[in-house]
């Protein structure tokens, strides 16, 4: 029993990562109803950011807030610059367009900054959390700043009228319009808060899996799954997905003979794909009602 | 009178094909007006057009002001609310929620929360329904939906693109009937597409027939109603 108590106070902590990330798909794909590939990459390239900055000796929390400011702008500039024109173009093109965006921001940053693995400080510090060899106070740290983000969101979309008129714009546009809503500039705001959302996930994962320009490969997969396994349309799912997705990767590896750590990624993504065979819409996704 | 809509010359085009031929018609302030014409017409490309949904030449003066360059989000600003065919709900929101995109380009909180109360007086159907998902209300009550939405504006003018397609004749008669009180009690000025030429003709006060995108008789709602091609043509007796 104890064995099975710390593996899940584990998979929640990696979970942490995941939930992270999968609220920054979440975001992108309410605003753009696409998933965007280069998300990982931007996040990548924001906590480069800030570690520029506190190598320059910008105190944490000021480089933080300075990063999130500037990965905001920097995601309706890149919405405007390259995705704007494109607007009408068919999904491919836009999934080059990801592609290329994925390529050069990696690119660019493995040029500005090198390929070598550098160490991102914790606000948290990484002591044992309560005493508890497996969770540090990073991680638990991680998980209150997720939970925080996701009620601001959730406040945020729920009660504000620009929140109502952004998922207007996602989800009907000319009627949108025809409400005066100026649909463009939702998107572009769209992708500065997926970005600026993206940071604080990289600003979080950095301190446990090092930075560095491929640092996201792996955990916008993870990042990605959980978000479809929580249900795209919905934060609080997502959020819930990533936490699911850490705990099954866990459990799957203790219990199941066999399965190394090389095995319980598939393992996980198997699982994963069974419960969409039953739940298309992901476990907590809106589905939608329609008379006919 | 002066008038509140006035369209020169009005051409529009889908890709290469002209839809539209120098459209000129003009709705005066406070009335209401109905544009009449068999499917394919040209009606739902004028409203179209007057939003600046499509490409069009021509001018187009709400209010004095000309249209042409505008964005449809800001022509709206100007206080056109149009009800798309089709209704355009926001089937995945709830009523509530839908009252208050219509509001969307509006700041005052308190007068939004009226008229917010205001609709659901108008229609309290919708009262009982607030917290549904719209897509879930039957076709009538997405109708109501759609021009309480619309009212939520606070237009000067509502352009409507068949507000009865699909709907049962007692509930269109319903509907004619708000559209007519709104116009009476509300001043707002209504441009009204229709199929159904019987009822659109029984609140309007300005009819005009089009056929192929051009214009082929206007006058007198009444006058357009004794008309005997009119008569066979669209009422059908």
């Amino acid at each position: 029993m104890e064995l099975f108590v710390n593996q899940v106070l584990a998979g929640i902590a990696t979970g942490a990562i995941y939930a992270c990330m999968a609220l920054a798909v979440v975001m992108i794909y309410q605003a753009i109803d696409h998933l965007n590939f280069a998300q990982g990459e931007m996040a990548m390239f924001s906590t480069f950011i800030a570690w520029q900055l506190i190598q320059w000796g910008v105190p944490y929390w000021i480089a933080f807030v300075l990063t999130l400011a500037i990965s905001f702008a920097g995601g309706i500039i890149i919405e405007r610059l390259l995705f704007k024109p494109l607007a009408h173009a068919p999904i491919l093109t836009h999934v080059a367009g990801f592609i290329a965006l994925f390529a050069i921001i990696n690119s660019v940053a493995g040029l500005t900054w090198d390929f070598t693995i550098k160490q991102f400080p914790s606000p948290f510090g990484s002591r044992p959390f309560l005493g508890s060899q497996l969770i540090s106070t990073h991680q638990a740290g991680m998980i209150g700043v997720t939970l925080v983000l996701l009620l601001m969101l959730y406040g945020f979309f729920r009660f504000t009228r620009i929140g109502l008129a952004m998922r207007a714009a996602a989800s009907l546009p000319e009627s949108a319009r025809l409400v005066g809503i100026n649909v463009g500039w939702m998107i572009a705001l769209g992708w500065g808060m997926a970005s600026a959302i993206g940071a604080i996930a990289g600003m979080l994962i950095a301190p446990v899996v090092f930075l560095e320009p491929n640092m996201m490969g792996g955990i916008l997969l993870y990042g990605f799954a959980s978000a479809v396994l929580g249900g795209l349309s919905s934060p609080f799912g997502a959020v819930i997905g990533g936490f699911l997705v850490g705990i099954f990767e866990n459990l799957v590896g203790t219990y199941i003979p066999g399965v190394g750590n090389e095995l319980k990624l598939p393992i996980a993504l198997a699982l994963i794909v069974t419960v969409l065979v039953v739940k298309p819409n992901g476990l907590f996704g809106r589905t939608v009602v329609q008379r006919v | 009178m002066s008038s509140l809509l006035e369209i020169e010359d009005l051409r529009a085009y889908y890709g290469q094909v002209q839809a539209l031929h120098g459209l000129q018609f003009s709705l005066e302030d406070g009335s209401v007006t109905t544009l009449l014409g068999a499917n394919g017409a040209g009606k739902t490309t004028t409203l179209r057009a007057i939003c600046n949904m499509i490409r069009s030449t021509g001018n187009i003066r709400f209010d004095g002001k000309p249209l042409a360059g505008r964005s449809t989000e800001d022509i709206v600003k100007l206080g056109i609310a149009h009800v798309p065919q089709g209704r355009g709900t926001f089937t995945r929101m709830t009523v509530e929620e839908n009252l208050q995109l219509g509001a969307m380009t509006r700041r005052d909180s308190r007068g939004i929360a009226d008229d917010v109360e205001r609709m659901y007086d108008h229609f309290p159907k919708l009262r009982e329904r607030s917290d549904q998902q719209a897509g879930t209300l039957s076709g009538g009550e997405q109708q109501m939906l759609a021009v309480a939405r619309a009212l939520m504006l606070r237009p000067r003018l509502m352009l409507l693109d068949e507000p009865s397609f699909g709907l049962a004749p007692l509930v269109v008669r319903d509907l004619f009937a708000i559209l007519a009180r709104i116009n009476r009690d509300d001043k707002v000025t209504i441009l009204v597409v229709e199929q159904n030429a019987q009822l659109a003709l029984a609140i309007a006060g300005q009819a005009y027939v089009i056929e192929t995108g051009r214009i082929v008789m206007a006058g007198e709602a009444s006058a357009v109603a004794d008309n005997e091609d009119i008569r066979k043509s669209y009422l059908g007796y």
